[in-house]
């Protein structure tokens, strides 16, 4: 319908730049500390004259103008100005770190702004809080961020306005409303189960069914659909139209191109803190939305891997984890080429390459690294093989936000003579080391090697995830989903890491759920169903349609998702 | 298996081993059944049974309280004091000199509470810290009070029928314990306070964006805690009769003993009152246990220390199993 969804089919350019940031409201948290900023001004500027005369205008639904927000060392946004009418979905677009999920967050009421004027329906709004913002019709969906896992859905559905008299819970009507919203909005979630056990997308489901509880008049959707199938995205697409044309105004943050094409009336671009420029949605062509995104030009987003496949430098017989997230699975990868696994969510290709680190129990099963059996792996061991692992969840996992980037970097190496003698650190040694991986080589920006890693976003702090592996021999990289939650120019940094491993021999493991990834860079694939390895592509064989076949081969439903009855 | 594991659902192995530990008392060591033995265990876990409650609301927000003990010590003392000066002055109403040393013992554990709650919310101290300093706070001023020495004189009906005083063949603590539980039980299951204070121990930024007061949530916790520990602390003075500053309790380290037996996360969002009444009183049973069987006080507690991390560590273990398959 507009040149942007036209587009979408070409080659290079229909990009899809799935599975985005869940880091992204958490680096906002982090870093912003709500409780806190509450004691910052929020000064809006009662001068400004001209924002009141133009605020008159019927359908503005929200008015935001030069809104600020610093957290310690960084500004997040820069005398931003932001228009919502009703009836209409306004996307924005932008790096992580950019300063969409500062802005959401203001207007959501989580921290007031530094500066800059507020107009909510043409009244102006100071002092908004979470609760304050629910009231008057601004519901927020965030990325699960807003569950607490240890209690039902139900109750998270209310959490914050829970009906009741004097303090005491009126149970029953709750569960009844909460039946009422599930159907609406076409979601088969049981209240009462616990949202510590539901999937990712099922948590989803409920984040945004906590927003529709009360009547809606601006809604905010923070990447929706990243952890959503197909149909449910679909659905939920739907819905977000429904709500349009009945005057609610939606604030939407995508990183999918061909999504914003679908559903945009306009989009505003953030760059640094910084408005780029607002757009409407059928102005521009996709590849024009990520140079203003990025800055720079985007022209090809894979690059060419030259796959020079050499001796098997891991190899994998029969692994069968204690978990039984993996059963007798089997397979190699060589020096100098890309090994891809696909397979869907929770399908047990995670838990391969963890249990080849030495994160998951082993029951049964041969793990061998450039031939050598290794019995129990652990990380220690395994680094010291010249194995190193990736891991998926950053911030949980890979990341201590709190210390500097240098620390992060060298973190893994510690026991390696370059680092440290008898226990004692040689810093000029491991600043010298750093600095060249994490500088030189992987342009981490800024180039501050001393700052706490809590500043950078999501890019660069994969980037100094992935300096460990550069900063001592390793020969095999396990990579757990190396681009989620990180944006088009610093995926494409990654890829051309990846590129540069690959041509000096490395062997490279790929687990990914975006089949994009997986086809533009493997060489060979192996797809996982149900815990098992159930097909090796290669050559002519390895197309979206093979893979995909695979994933669902004698099923009747998605693994793990027994509810989801329209896939 | 199948309903072994249903049972563990409905609450860990606490109430199995609590029944376990009853049923070899019961054959190994008859004089457990002994009337007096029964009051005197109901009686004590009853203390620990109160304790518990208000450390396992604090460790549902995400905190803990080192401070029970020197709010116990504390209460007693106020109340000891105000209810002998009191007797100076109406002679003849001893259940208003009750009733006003009750208040102000129930108004000193309030006070440590209060400053407990705001300092934590609004200062931002950590939960150790705040509680540690207030344990120390309180107990020098219990010391400094009393110079160290016993008060007595309090009015004999509060010794007599509360303190010793059986009602209907049961000790008073255990109808109070039992109304705490039953409190207890209501706010975290019927009403919006309790789901509040669990959203906050659950996922504090969750709460604050779905607009819950986290601050007040977190003070209300901490000030019943210690109002808890008063009512505790106002039972066990009743009971030896005096007011003392150093009571010798050590209802700190068993209440959140009690609490993490029971289940309670020290991470925060988790735990069921019911569930902390039977970590309490398995832990009398033990201790009571070992004095049937006339162990060494000393081997005691190193038993008891053993005990709570086994207990502790078997429940990781399962949850943990269960998790990942």
């Amino acid at each position: 319908m507009t040149v942007l969804s036209r587009r979408a089919g070409g080659p290079n350019a229909a990009a899809e730049y799935g599975q985005p940031a869940a880091d992204d409201v958490r680096e906002a948290a982090e870093t912003g500390k709500p409780g806190e900023a509450k004691s910052g001004p929020t000064s809006a500027s009662d001068s400004d004259e001209m924002g009141r005369t133009t605020c008159r205008e019927t359908d503005a639904l929200l008015k935001l103008r030069g809104i600020t927000k610093r957290f310690p060392g960084v500004v997040a946004l820069e005398a931003v100005d932001f228009d919502l009418r009703r009836d209409e979905v306004h996307v924005l677009f932008g790096e992580n770190g950019a300063g969409k999920s500062t802005l959401i967050n203001i207007v959501a009421g989580t921290f007031p702004p530094d500066g800059g004027r507020f107009e909510f329906q043409g009244q102006e709004i100071s002092h908004l809080t979470p609760h304050r913002a629910r009231t008057i019709g601004i519901s927020p969906v965030f990325q699960e961020f807003s569950l607490v896992p240890d209690m039902t859905i139900e109750e998270n559905l209310f959490l914050g306005r829970e009906r009741g008299t004097g303090g005491l819970l009126a149970r029953k009507a709750m569960r009844a409303r909460s039946r009422e919203v599930m159907a609406e909005l076409g979601f088969d979630l049981d209240p009462a189960a616990r949202v510590r056990g539901l999937s990712r997308a099922h948590q989803q489901m409920v984040e945004i069914a906590k927003a529709f509880l009360t009547e809606v008049r601006l809604l905010i959707l923070d990447e929706p659909t990243a952890s959503l199938t197909e149909a449910e995205a679909a659905k939920l697409l739907a819905l977000t139209g429904q709500l349009k044309a009945s005057g609610v105004g939606i604030i939407y943050v995508s990183h999918r191109i061909r999504e914003i094409a679908e559903i945009a009336d306009r989009i505003t671009v953030l760059r640094d803190g910084h408005k780029v420029a607002t757009v409407r949605a059928g102005d521009v062509t996709d590849n024009e939305l990520v140079e203003l995104m990025t800055g720079r030009q985007v022209s090809v987003l894979f690059p060419e891997i030259r796959h020079t496949p050499g001796e098997r430098a891991l190899e994998v017989n029969h692994l069968t984890l204690a978990n039984e997230a993996v059963r007798d699975a089997s397979i190699y990868a060589r020096a100098g080429e890309i090994t891809g696994i696909a397979g869907l969510a929770g399908c047990g290709k995670s838990e391969l390459i963890r249990a080849i680190y030495g994160l998951e129990d082993v029951r049964s099963g041969e793990i061998r690294i450039h031939g050598r059996p290794v019995r129990r792996p652990t990380p220690l061991t395994s680094l010291r093989a010249g194995v190193c692992y990736f891991p998926s969840d950053r911030v949980a996992e890979g990341l201590a936000l709190q210390r500097p980037v240098r620390e992060n970097a060298s973190m893994a190496g510690l026991d390696l003579p370059a680092f440290a003698v008898r226990g004692v650190l040689r810093q000029k040694g491991e600043k010298r080391l750093v600095q060249e991986a994490v500088v030189r080589r992987l342009k981490v920006r800024p180039p501050a090697i001393e700052r706490i890693l809590a500043q950078f976003s999501g890019g660069n702090r994969q980037k100094v995830l992935l300096a460990r592996g550069l900063i001592r021999d390793i020969r095999v990289f396990l990579f757990d989903e190396p681009t989620v939650g990180i944006d088009v120019g610093a995926k494409t940094e990654v890829y051309e890491l990846m590129q540069g491993l690959v041509k000096q021999g490395a062997a490279i493991v790929l687990v990914s759920s975006e089949l994009p990834e997986i086809l533009n860079l493997s060489h060979r694939v192996y797809v996982m169903q149900r815990s098992q390895v159930v097909a090796e592509l290669a050559g002519v064989e390895l197309n979206e349609q093979r893979v995909l076949s695979h994933y669902f081969r004698g099923e009747g439903t998605i693994p793990g998702r027994p509810t989801s009855a329209d896939t | 298996m199948r309903r072994l594991s249903q049972a563990y659902d409905s609450g860990g192995f606490l109430p199995i081993l609590l029944v376990c530990t009853v049923v070899i008392l019961s054959l190994f060591a008859p004089r457990f059944l002994a009337l007096q033995n029964v009051i005197n265990v109901l009686r004590t876990s009853s203390l620990l049974v109160i304790a518990s409650s208000g450390q396992m609301l604090v460790l549902i927000v995400g905190g803990f309280d080192l401070s029970v003990d020197a709010a116990v010590a504390l209460t007693s003392v106020i109340t000891a004091l105000v209810m002998v000066d009191g007797g100076h002055v109406f002679p003849h109403d001893p259940a208003l000199v009750m009733a006003l040393g009750i208040a102000a013992g129930l108004l000193s554990g309030a006070a440590v509470g209060l400053t407990n709650g705001l300092c934590v919310a609004f200062l931002r101290v950590s939960p150790f810290m705040v509680t540690l300093a207030s344990m120390s706070v309180a107990t020098g001023i219990a010391f400094l009070l009393t110079s160290g020495m016993p008060i007595y004189g309090m009015p004999k009906g509060f010794v007599a029928q509360f303190g010793r005083g059986l009602w209907f063949g049961l000790p008073a603590s255990f109808y109070i314990a039992a109304a705490v539980v039953a409190v207890v039980w209501m706010i975290q299951n019927r009403m919006r306070v309790g789901r509040h204070i669990h959203a906050i121990g659950g996922n504090v930024q969750a709460a604050l964006v779905s607009g819950v007061r986290v601050k007040s949530c977190l003070v209300l916790a901490y000030l019943a805690c210690s109002l808890l520990a008063a009512i505790a602390g106002l039972a066990i003075t009743a009971e030896i009769g005096s007011g003392e500053a150093a009571m010798g309790t050590s209802l700190t380290l068993e209440s959140i003993a009690a609490a993490v037996i029971a289940g309670v996360s020290l991470k925060g969002g988790v735990g069921r009152v019911e569930m902390v009444a039977l970590g309490a009183i398995f832990l009398v049973m033990l201790t009571n246990a070992m004095d049937l069987f006339h162990v060494d006080s000393k081997i005691q507690v190193i038993f008891l220390g053993i005990i709570v991390v086994a207990v502790v560590a078997l429940d990781e273990s399962v949850k943990r199993r269960r998790r990942l398959v």
